[in-house]
């Protein structure tokens, strides 16, 4: 029942192997890939909607993804590309659904505010603040009840932390010992408003203690940290002794959504934590402590780049759905 | 065969539902506290000694509780949530209304969440924040079905069938036709007894019920108003107008088909709602009659309804705001001379 709120230190380079390391990088870099072309195709008027990137914050949804099994289930918010990506829906169910195709992952009627594959364990993300958190709470009831051992994380950003929907689905899933682990990226802004304008505490994992569980501020742009955090947060959960809450530090590097060009995130504070992005961070780790070669990381890009310019050109081209298609899908 | 309350008729249809198929569960306030009442109206009286583990009452947070009722549902259980009076159903409304009701769309059709959500509603004596009819709000939402009862054989024909439909099923009960007996015991009740089958029987959703038959026009309403049409009908009859009674029963979808036969025999149509007027589901049904069979319409449709006020608190003010029979009866003179 104690909060945490020291940063974890890096793994030991023998514990991990090779090919796992290299997932986690490929993983990350395809999900900044996919936004910056995402991010690219709005600009360029070509993508419907609106978009709200997670570019800086690969490595909470990687990490955590990488702690869960296949049946597993996640929930995520409107900024969910990244969360969907590290789950394992491809880019191209992704691509297709931005392009408002029926072979996306939502068949059209989703978008990208609501990515999601049941059978790839992630529930439609949702676009509501703090909606996702009582939803989890009802999933890992679920899990308990039935029973199975599978956990729900449940991503949010530390603007949800205002929403009584995160009281209420904290408290309860507290009181009953769900299998959920409560994911917190604090990537310090809800929209433009800086956390220290809506929280007196922003000590966002010491909540937990006061509904009597466990609380960790994790370094968010350590995707290593994260995913050890999330390693031991699932274990916790599936031997019964959930909730956890998992605070990740992290940072937006885009604008909240569209053409926000975050002319209220102050430039010291960007450069700090640019420097402290997470896939240069892990790709030096990856070169300098597990013996990778550039070239190795740049042959990951390659193909992570071949497979979205493949992504966008079917996307572009992908049937649109039909006029009764308009009203199926309302009603099981 | 028994004689059988709303209360009764559910309590028996939910421990049926619960024995019959293990994803079943109830979540609420209140629904399962030893020596307490069963929830607010005692539907749930004494099933947490059958159902342990199955009756799962919560904190007093229904946004939560909804929250993880339709999470729960996502993940194939089959909850029954109550709220104690409809009016709370606002705060889980974010949870019925984005997650719930949308998901299944949102999905392209790859989750469903059979939820089953009970409220009870009606003007009672409590003023403004416990009697209001919630039926508007929900009706016009995408992916949900609502549906209201107003008799025990219904109720539990109908919680039956909503336990087994894989949507979102929204059930209104009216505080007065529970039949909740000792200290939940209602003042000014209204006999709503059936004579319950003792074989598993389902109601559909979708289906109004003609009540009473009769040529000259046709009265429709459901819960309460249910019971105060068929009274004004009978005051009617005695004047020699046959008015038709329909309980509508299915709120959304509407049953127009039945309806629609109706009003083709009599050309005029009353509306009864408890709950005020304006945006009120009569509005809804007029304008679903206008489109459906329109043409038949010897006269405009009247509605009778609540007035445009929060629910009064004062049993004086409460007998003005809500239709009775008197007005019925008089709503249907109007038509007759329209």
């Amino acid at each position: 029942m104690s909060t945490t709120t020291t940063l974890r230190s890096k793994a030991a380079p023998a514990a991990f192997k090779r090919e796992f390391l290299l997932e986690l990088h490929r993983r990350m870099i395809l999900i900044r890939e996919f936004e910056e072309r995402v991010k690219f195709l709005f600009l360029e008027g070509t993508m419907p909607g609106t978009i709200h990137q997670c570019q800086g914050q690969e490595a909470s949804a990687v990490g955590v993804c990488a702690a869960l099994a296949g049946d597993d289930f996640i929930t995520s918010t409107f900024r969910g590309h990244g969360h969907a990506l590290a789950k394992g829906l491809t880019a191209q169910e992704m691509m297709d659904e931005l392009f408002g195709a029926r072979t996306g992952c939502c068949r059209g009627k989703g978008g990208s505010m609501h990515m999601g594959n049941m059978s790839k364990g992630m529930v439609p993300a949702i676009a509501i603040v703090g909606g996702g958190i009582p939803l989890a709470a009802g999933m890992a009831l679920a899990f308990k009840m039935k029973p199975t051992k599978q956990v729900a994380a449940c991503f949010f950003g530390d603007g949800a932390v205002a929403e009584g929907a995160f009281h209420e689905g904290v408290n309860m899933s507290a009181l009953w010992n769900l299998p959920v682990v409560f994911v917190c990226e604090n990537n310090l802004y809800g929209a433009s408003t800086h956390i220290s304008k809506v929280m007196k505490d922003t000590r966002v994992s010491a909540r937990a203690a006061s509904y009597g569980f466990r609380g960790e501020t994790v370094d968010g742009n350590d995707v290593l940290a994260v995913y050890q955090a999330a390693v031991t947060a699932v274990a916790d959960c599936r031997a019964g002794r959930g909730p956890v809450l998992l605070e990740l530090l992290t940072y937006r590097r885009t604008g909240h959504s569209r053409r926000d060009p975050c002319h209220y995130q102050p430039k010291g504070e960007r450069d700090e934590w640019f420097d402290r992005d997470p896939l240069v961070r892990f790709a030096r780790v990856l070169v300098e402590r597990h013996g990778f070669a550039a070239a190795e990381l740049d042959a990951v890009k390659s193909s992570v780049d071949a497979e979205i310019v493949a992504a966008v050109e079917h996307a572009k081209s992908a049937p649109q759905p039909t006029q009764e298609e308009l009203s199926e899908d309302v009603y099981a | 065969m028994k004689r059988q309350g709303i209360a009764e008729a559910l309590r028996d249809g939910i421990a049926e539902e619960l024995e019959r198929d293990p994803a079943v569960f109830c979540i609420g306030e209140d629904i399962a506290v030893p020596g307490g009442w069963g929830g607010a109206f005692t539907v749930t009286l004494g099933l947490e000694k059958r159902f342990p583990g199955r009756m799962i009452d919560t904190p007093i947070a229904e946004l939560g509780f909804f929250g993880i009722a339709t999470g729960a549902a996502l993940m194939g259980m089959r909850p029954i949530a109550d709220v104690q009076y409809g009016d709370f159903l606002f705060l889980a409304s974010d949870q019925i209304i984005n997650n719930a009701a949308k998901m299944r769309y949102m999905s392209g059709g790859t989750c469903k969440v059979p939820l089953v959500m009970r409220a009870p509603i009606g003007a009672t004596g409590r003023g403004s924040q416990h009697a209001q009819s919630m039926e508007r709000y929900f009706t016009g939402v995408p992916g949900l079905k609502v549906v209201a009862v107003s008799n025990a054989y219904d109720a539990k024909g109908m919680l039956k069938s909503a336990v087994r439909d894989d949507n979102p099923v929204l059930i209104f009960e009216h505080k007065l036709l529970y039949g909740s007996k000792g200290a939940r015991a209602e003042s000014g009740a209204v006999d709503a007894t059936s004579d319950i089958p003792d074989d598993d029987y389902v109601i559909p959703l979708d289906r109004a019920a003609v009540r009473r038959t009769g040529a000259d026009v046709t009265i429709l309403g459901w819960l309460l108003m249910a019971h105060f049409a068929l009274n004004a009908a009978e005051q009617l009859a005695t004047a020699g107008v046959e008015a038709e009674v329909i309980d509508v029963r299915s709120l959304s979808p509407v049953d127009y088909e039945t309806i629609g036969q109706s009003v083709r025999k009599t050309g005029r149509v009353v509306i009864v709602e408890e709950g005020p007027k304006t945006g009120g589901v009569a509005a809804e049904i007029a304008a679903g009659i206008m489109e459906h069979c329109g043409q038949h319409l010897q006269a405009p449709i009247v509605r009778v309804a609540s007035a445009d006020v929060p629910v009064p608190f004062t049993p004086a003010l409460e007998n003005l705001y809500r239709p009775d029979p008197a007005r019925i009866v008089a709503g249907v003179r109007q038509v007759l001379q329209g």
